[in-house]
Formats: structure tokens, C-alpha cells, sequence
């Protein structure tokens, strides 16, 4: 999926995804040379495919995490399918700590993903050295990344 | 007049979306796992019912047990049992730092299977709008068969046998995955609606460039009558690997295992 802006004839470049929480997605793409921006809207089947893709509209920053779109996306997941590791690896990286609310968000997260998506809030803070994760911080995370349904 | 507009292809400007190069990603990854695997082969049949995961699981023992690693993936994601036959159905999976560790069943076989995933007694179901899921699920589905073959931490293995579903989609989604088409193990019960149905099977993974390994008959001697195993192999050109009885004693498997 590309954008022609056809007045300039220049590829469009990627510039932010907004997921409002209702299965849609917007994204919007800008021309390097005009400046115009349009927004593709996907409603939540075609959202769905892209999810089913593996694949991200607008990219991520951080690598996938094992079995993602499995643990992300399969509803019928047994709580305790995995055992997560303990160590710097496991969501509870040493200078980060989770505000109560924060706390209390990830608790209604179903366990069948709860490891994996406690570990990219915390590998997306510690990349932008913030120290403290709140429910601003996961909102900011899940838009950038595209975590849809998490 | 028409609007001057270049074609997708034309367009190559590097973009921070990506999204062929995020699939691309994907295939190497994938075929970075499997690099230290011998040989990846399916149990395939067009039918339903002839016991393709029980001569999975056994296969895969008398292998493991002739000194081979041997994993075995559960590619029957709506209808997993070949991990309970392996004794590893409620393993729980350990999550590594870019893998997930395959569960150890019995002889030591590596596993990862839906059924170790999945709450007891639900189905596979997925997340999302469910209307029309019909244009997603088997999107779905093909990317977690390409999760559970790149992300789990497979190790060095001589074998990686993997138990499909009946029919065709599945067999057809590996062959976009794998970086080669995979070695193919047809399983066929004696009667002629068998003998019909696995024709297909091996029609398609002839067409698709598969080595064909062979077939093996199960339930022989049974209430099931036919010639289905000597039909396919005269017809294919394909070795008949065994016969397993409705009985089979421990050496059946040896003997499959030395002709795999």
C-alpha cells in the first residue's frame, strides 16, 4: 500500500497512525513536496486483516515480540499458556516502575498476553527513558506501536 | 483526460511503513529458524480421519528414539491432539527473549501444539469483528502457522515433522511460507474414498514441486477394505513406507522410522 500525490508526482511518506479503540484505524501520509496530507481510514474487518498480516500500517520501532500476533489476537488463550522470564527481560526492567493506575490497567489485560504486552510498554518506555509507566504512557505506546485489541 | 498516475511499482522511495519489507521480514526469520533443520516434513492427506497425528506422534518417537531430534508442530490449529498423544497437551511454554522454548514430550520429541495455547475445551477463536470473519481467519491462521514455525526456538533438529489438517489449505499456506516446498508423508486408509481423497493430496504436492515420500496405510486389518496404499504408489511411483495394523506392535514404528 502506497499514496500518489499525483499534482506532485512524489510518493507519500507515512506520518502518524491514530487508533480510536473502536477496531478502526486512521493513518495519515503527507507529500514531501506539496505538504498535503490524507488520512486512509480502515474500518475494523480491514483493520482486522492488516492485524492478521502480522503487519503494521506506518511500521513499529521496537521487534516483534515472540508469538505476537498468536498471543495478541487468539481470544480463547489459557491464562497461564506461558511462563515469562524473570529477569531484565521481563517487563520489570531495573529504574522502571508502573504507577498504581498502570498497575491496575495491565491486571484487566487476559493473562494469555499479559507478559508479552507488559514487555513492549516497558522496552517502548525504557527506549524513550521514561521512568514511570502510566495509562498516558501505554495510550502513547499503543498508537505508536499499533497495538490494536491490547 | 486521464490523471497521470505511476504505478505501484514505479514508487521506491523508502517509506517508514514498509509493508513489504515487513513481510519480507518475516520469510527471513522464519527461514533463519529453520536453517539448522534437516529436513522439515508433512503428514498430509486429503481426508480427514485416517490417523495422520497417531502416526505423527509414533513416527516421531521411533525417530527420537533412534538417537534423532526430532520436533514436531501441531499444524491442526483448530484441531490439535497430536501433543496429547505426545504426552506434552498442558505444557506450558517458556518465553525466551525472541522465542518461545518448544515443550519436551515423550522420547524427548520437542512440541509446540494449539492445544498447549488454548483454554480447555474452547475453540480457536479469534479477536475482532466477527462479521464477515471469513476475510481475515485464514490470514489468520496462516500467521500462526508462521509464528509457530519462526518464533519457537526449534534448535538444531534432523527432523521437524509437521501434522496437518485434512485437506489442502494448510499444506498450500507452507508452501508460500518455507523458503522450499516441503518432503511430503501421506497417511491413506485401505478403502477407495480414501484412495480418492489422498490422490488429490499427492496431485497437489506433485504440483507443487513436494519429494513425495511415500505412503503409509493405516488401520490395516481392519473393518476398512481396499488397495488404497498400492493404488497411490503404482500410480505416483512412491514407495509404500508401511502397512500399520489395527494392532501395531513397537517394531511397526522402528520400521517406518528406518524407512523415513
Amino acid at each position: 500500500m502506497k499514496f500518489l500525490c499525483v499534482e506532485c508526482d512524489r510518493q507519500m511518506a507515512f506520518e502518524e497512525r491514530q487508533l480510536p479503540g473502536d477496531g478502526t484505524l486512521a493513518a495519515a501520509f503527507r507529500c514531501p513536496k506539496c505538504g498535503r496530507a490524507v488520512a486512509l481510514l480502515t474500518n475494523p474487518m480491514e483493520t482486522q486483516l492488516v492485524s492478521s498480516l502480522g503487519v503494521k500500517i506506518g511500521g513499529t520501532t521496537v521487534p516483534a515480540e515472540p508469538l505476537e500476533t498468536i498471543r495478541g489476537m487468539v481470544a480463547t488463550g489459557r491464562d497461564d499458556a506461558f511462563t515469562e522470564p524473570v529477569g531484565p527481560s521481563d517487563g520489570r526492567t531495573v529504574g522502571l516502575s508502573w504507577s498504581a493506575e498502570a498497575q491496575e490497567r495491565l491486571t484487566r489485560v487476559p493473562g494469555f498476553v499479559r507478559g508479552m504486552v507488559k514487555k513492549i510498554y516497558a522496552d517502548y518506555a525504557k527506549e524513550r527513558g521514561i521512568g514511570e509507566i502510566t495509562p498516558a504512557v501505554m495510550d502513547a505506546a499503543r498508537t505508536e506501536l499499533g497495538l490494536e485489541g491490547m | 483526460m486521464p490523471l497521470n498516475i505511476r504505478t505501484y511499482h514505479e514508487l521506491t522511495e523508502p517509506d517508514r511503513s514498509g509493508l513489504g519489507e515487513q513481510i519480507a521480514g518475516q520469510r527471513r526469520r522464519l527461514a533463519t529458524r529453520l536453517a539448522a533443520v534437516g529436513r522439515v516434513i508433512v503428514v498430509m492427506s486429503g481426508k480427514g480421519g485416517v490417523g495422520k497425528s497417531f502416526v505423527t506422534a509414533h513416527l516421531a518417537r521411533a525417530l527420537a528414539r533412534a538417537g534423532r531430534a526430532v520436533g514436531v508442530l501441531d499444524a491442526d490449529l483448530n484441531g490439535p491432539t497430536v501433543a496429547g498423544l505426545l504426552e506434552a497437551g498442558t505444557a506450558r511454554l517458556v518465553v525466551g527473549e525472541d522465542a518461545v522454548l518448544p515443550a519436551t514430550g515423550s522420547d524427548g520429541v520437542r512440541l509446540v501444539s494449539m492445544a498447549q495455547l488454548l483454554t480447555d475445551g474452547q475453540p480457536l477463536a479469534f479477536k475482532g469483528p466477527q462479521a464477515e470473519s471469513f476475510v481475515w481467519r485464514g490470514a489468520a491462521e496462516a500467521g500462526a502457522l508462521r509464528e509457530l514455525l519462526a518464533d519457537v526456538a526449534w534448535g538444531t533438529l534432523d527432523v521437524l515433522l509437521l501434522d496437518l489438517p485434512p485437506g489442502m489449505q494448510r499444506f498450500l499456506e507452507l508452501c508460500d511460507l518455507l523458503p522450499a516446498p516441503p518432503a511430503v508423508l501421506t497417511v491413506t486408509i485401505p478403502t477407495p474414498e480414501s484412495r480418492d481423497a489422498v490422490r488429490r493430496a499427492l496431485r497437489t504436492a506433485q504440483e507443487r514441486g513436494s519429494p513425495l515420500l511415500g505412503v503409509v496405510e493405516n488401520m490395516v486389518g481392519g473393518p476398512f477394505a481396499g488397495t488404497a496404499a498400492s493404488d497411490l504408489a503404482e500410480e505416483f511411483g512412491i514407495p509404500v513406507l508401511a502397512r500399520i495394523p489395527w494392532h501395531p506392535a513397537p517394531d511397526t514404528w522402528h520400521l517406518l522410522a528406518t524407512r523415513v
